[in-house]
């Protein structure tokens, strides 16, 4: 084993904060396996403060080390300052844990959350002195992986990748150590990448994509001619009971400030809402919960251990959890409760219920709260079936305000299908309605309405819809700023709409934007998140050199029988449920969630004959997802909130 | 074994900490690299697994009494570094530790709460010595006058570095500029440098950056403290930083004649000195 720290050292006092580049958190691995075991080097494609937090990587992490037979450590994507002093020192990408190159790991496997750090992962592999392309990698190269949200459409990465694992990654990282190792164990003469493709693609839920060739016919992908030896369509990997993973049991405790710096216990996986423009919850499906016993549990052993002084429940709606009124009751519990520990609920639901749970665990801290009613009317919000009315919004935001809250912020998405200038402009109306509600209690009260451009994405009802160009969207933004601009305590934030552009053109191209995100990278195009470092004209000028633009690439409705780039990858969801609700939103109806509602097959329970895990049988008191969705199916709801707080 | 176990276990003795209570560290190795405010997380995060029951400013945000001594620029170690604490004898949050008046606390005691936190602290941050406080109230970055260095720079060899050090002591004024609120602004930093020597100690060779230097410095913290990257420019072109340990802080009386450590490695803590060399006498 080679370290590089020497080397390393005296690069750390000239960049920016250098505790990126240390590791020595608390939990983290020491290497002291044999020499047969497999060394993976998990891989965040950003910053270090954004990508530790990341509860995927950690959970393999977590799992990997548990074996034998496997030894995991990390690395993250080195600030610019670093790379130049990298480069300049001639120092390759390393692990944290024990500074060794990045080059001598048998895997090399890729957390991708977002689009937009495909050039990082270029960047990444670069600096490790791995050839960028899968095809110019021999038999004593690192395998390189990715898994993530993002792998639903991983045409634009796939020529970098070995192979690309879609979905719960519990189960078959196992499968993948096994499949390496046992390549490894070949004699490196006999050994041929060509075999370790063969082996990866039959393993369940991983897709090898040179298997797979696309085929293009009057410069539009016609098909794929897949190898004999792998499958037509790759399905994603699902864990049935989330109970059976109490993963990481050691969460990572940073040296230094990262983004959500606390403890965080993921309460449950999948979201069943139906939110139309919303990936996660469509290829996350179904909905598991973890037993309520096994949060607590989760939340005690873990705060003792980190010694943080806050928890996030996480999961993508956490007021949706069945459990969540006895677990909030068990954190606050004077006797038996956590002390002196905030409890927190990263994502709200819209409605007064949710914000006396809030209130009941946030006893000092209330500075702000947000809610993501997402569209400005509730046409909008019929069309992207989030049913919040008008009304559930203001009983949010009238409990929020009365219980001493003095900000709330407000998400919402500009682009949709459908979306008339009246919608856009309804946006700061329902914000400017939220302050002056907010006055009643506080004069200083304060409403952000924060608005992203829509991205339709792979494998969501709108997969198939055009998307604005940026300078439709600047244009909407514009109104919204005209129209917000006469209400004093209305802030309107807005993500770059050029940033929105690049987005779709690596979240919905095919594999001729691998050639694409090379360009902008060779172009110096690195931390294409950070809106310091962003150009669209870089994307611009790399799709032009390609044949390529932005219209045909990203912005283009596809039609019904049109092959889409990930019709070989499934997350379980029938192509006749997504096309279907598609033309339900264009008719601007809503669809139930299936949780407490029968089951309209979508596909994601009996493709894999897998079911929801709910403990309860009727939604939450408070409702489902607003008045939309049916309150009187569980009658009265009950909601406690205090005494006014001013 | 497993029957034993439990029998085997001593009584868990309750461990008595004084309301306030000053603790020397280390901050040695890659744990250096970490800034003064990720120490300040790092400690507080240390403090409540060992169940302190830390007493808590009032207000809208209660924060732990907390008081951290001079900030170490990031990237330096230290052998001698202090904070200061108070204790909350009414919180009931501690099972274990009972507060007690800060005269009746027995050594012990504090030597187990060093050990405990040094076991909860990342590898390289050493709680090394603890003692009660008693009487005047003074913080430690007010305290502290002086603190000495060693350097450790590359570019110039021995002889040249000692020329530049004479050169630089010799010097009426020493003006470094730096940033403050977007606006350069030049300072003298002469008058805070107290001692500056190439240091006897054996000249190594770092690997691609040829012979390193070192270099012990001795600087006051009035008029202002001066940071050893900024010793280091002073010492002018082609010197470069590769290292810089804290070696002590001192407390000092008015003419600096009487000097103290704010708390020893053997555990004797100083509040105050005694304004004139005479008055020691009595």
């Amino acid at each position: 084993m080679t370290t590089v720290w020497d080397r390393v050292e005296p690069l750390l006092w000239h960049v920016e904060k250098p505790a990126r580049y240390i590791g020595g958190e608390d939990g983290s691995f020491r290497d002291d396996k044999g020499d047969d075991a497999v060394r993976w080097l998990l891989a965040y494609p950003d910053t270090y403060e954004i990508g530790l937090p990341n509860q995927g990587l950690q959970i393999l992490y977590g799992i990997l080390n548990e074996r034998d037979d496997a030894a995991a450590e990390r690395t993250y994507a080195p600030w610019s300052d670093m790379e130049a002093a990298m480069r300049g020192a001639g120092v390759p990408l390393f692990s944290v844990e024990s500074t060794r190159p990045a080059a001598e790991f048998d895997v090399l496997a890729f957390n991708l959350s977002a689009e937009l750090t495909y050039t990082n992962v270029l960047n990444m592999l670069d600096l490790a002195g791995i050839a960028l392309h899968t095809a110019e990698r021999g038999a004593s190269d690192a395998v390189v992986l990715a898994g993530g949200h993002c792998t639903y459409n991983p045409e634009p990465l796939a020529s970098f990748l070995d192979a690309i694992v879609l979905g719960d990654g519990e189960e078959v990282v196992g499968e993948l150590n096994d499949v390496v190792r046992a390549w490894l164990a070949t004699p490196a003469a006999r050994r041929s990448r060509r075999d370790l493709h063969v082996a990866l693609a039959r393993t369940e839920g991983v897709y090898v994509p040179c298997l797979y060739t696309p085929r293009y016919e009057g410069g539009v992908l016609a098909g794929y001619d897949v190898d004999p030896e792998a499958p037509p369509t790759v399905d994603k990997r699902t864990v049935a009971d989330l109970g059976e993973w109490p993963y990481p049991k050691a969460q990572l405790v940073p040296l230094t400030e990262v983004v959500h710096d606390r403890l965080n216990v993921e309460v449950f996986r999948g979201c069943t809402r139906g939110c139309r423009f919303c990936q996660a919850g469509m290829i996350t499906r179904p909905v598991r919960e973890r037993p309520k016993e096994q949060v607590l549990e989760m939340v005690r052993t873990g705060i003792e251990r980190t010694g943080y002084d806050e928890v996030a429940l996480t999961s993508l709606s956490t007021a949706d959890f069945s459990g969540i009124g006895d677990v909030v009751a068990a954190l606050t519990d004077p006797e038996e409760g956590v002390k002196e520990v905030a409890v927190s609920l990263p994502s709200l639901r819209v409605d007064a219920f949710t914000v006396a749970t809030a209130a009941s665990i946030q006893q000092v801290r209330r500075t702000g709260l947000t809610f993501a009613p997402e569209g400005g009317t509730w046409r909008m919000r019929r069309v992207i079936n989030k049913l919040i009315s008008d009304d559930d919004l203001y009983a949010a935001v009238d409990a929020a305000f009365s219980q001493g809250w003095r900000r709330v912020k407000l998400y919402f998405l500009i682009g949709l299908p459908t979306e008339r200038d009246e919608d856009v402009v309804a946006i700061a109306r329902l914000a400017a309605q939220c302050v002056e509600r907010g006055r009643a209690y506080h004069s200083k009260a304060s409403v952000t309405a924060s608005v992203g451009g829509f991205v339709p994405k792979a494998n969501t009802p709108f997969q198939w819809h055009e998307m604005d160009s940026p300078n439709d969207l600047r244009r909407k933004v514009a109104l919204l700023r005209q129209e917000a601009r006469a209400t004093r305590g209305l802030e309107i934030r807005w993500h770059d709409p050029d940033a929105t552009g690049a987005e779709g053109i690596v979240s919905r191209g095919d594999r001729r934007i691998g050639a694409v995100i090379e360009r902008v990278w060779r172009d110096g195009g690195t931390f294409q998140e950070w809106s310091e470092r962003f150009e669209l004209g870089r994307w611009e000028r790399a799709l032009a050199a390609e044949g390529l633009d932005l219209a045909s690439t990203a912005l283009r409705a596809r039609g019904r029988d049109e092959m889409l780039p990930w019709s070989h990858l499934s997350a379980g969801l029938h192509k006749d449920f997504l096309w279907d609700d598609y033309e339900a939103s264009l008719a601007a109806e809503g669809l139930e969630d299936c949780r407490w509602t029968p089951c309209y097959d979508c596909g994601a329970c009996t493709t894999y004959g897998i079911e929801h895990v709910v403990a309860a049988t009727a939604p939450p008191a408070g409702g489902s997802q607003g008045t939309g969705q049916g309150l009187d199916l569980t009658g009265a709801v009950s909601i406690e909130l205090g005494a006014t707080r001013r | 074994m497993t029957g034993t176990a439990q029998a085997a276990t001593p009584p868990v003795a309750v461990l008595e900490l004084p309301e306030r209570l000053r603790l020397r560290y280390r901050k040695l190795g890659r744990v250096r690299f970490t800034s003064q405010r990720d120490l300040a997380r790092l400690m507080e995060r240390a403090m409540r697994r060992a169940s302190l029951p830390l007493r808590r400013s009032s207000g809208f945000s209660p924060r732990p009494l907390v008081s951290f001594g001079l900030a170490l620029p990031t990237g330096c170690s230290s052998r001698a570094e202090f904070l200061d604490l108070r204790l909350d004898a009414e919180s009931s949050t501690s099972p274990g530790i009972r507060v007690i008046d800060s005269s009746a606390v027995d050594p012990a005691g504090l030597d187990r709460v060093c050990e405990l936190l040094t076991s909860l602290l990342p590898e390289g941050i050493d709680v090394t010595a603890a003692a009660a406080l008693h009487g005047p109230e003074m913080s430690l970055q007010e305290a502290v006058a002086s603190c000495d260095w060693e350097l450790e720079v590359l570019g110039v060899g021995p002889a040249e570095a000692a020329g530049r050090v004479e050169r630089l002591l010799d010097a009426d004024a020493v003006m470094v500029t730096r940033e403050r609120k977007g606006r350069e602004v030049a300072d003298d930093l002469r008058p805070s440098i107290l001692s500056l020597e190439v240091a006897d100690r054996p000249a190594r060779v770092l690997d691609g950056h040829g012979e390193v230097v070192g270099i012990d410095a001795s600087v006051s913290t009035r008029p202002r403290g001066v940071r050893p990257g900024e010793l280091c420019r002073a010492l002018g072109d082609q010197v470069t930083l590769l290292g810089a340990c804290r070696t002590h802080q001192w407390m000092e009386n008015e003419d600096r004649t009487v000097r103290a450590e704010p708390l020893s490695e053997a555990g004797v803590a100083c509040v105050g000195l005694p304004a004139r060399t005479e008055v020691l006498g009595g």
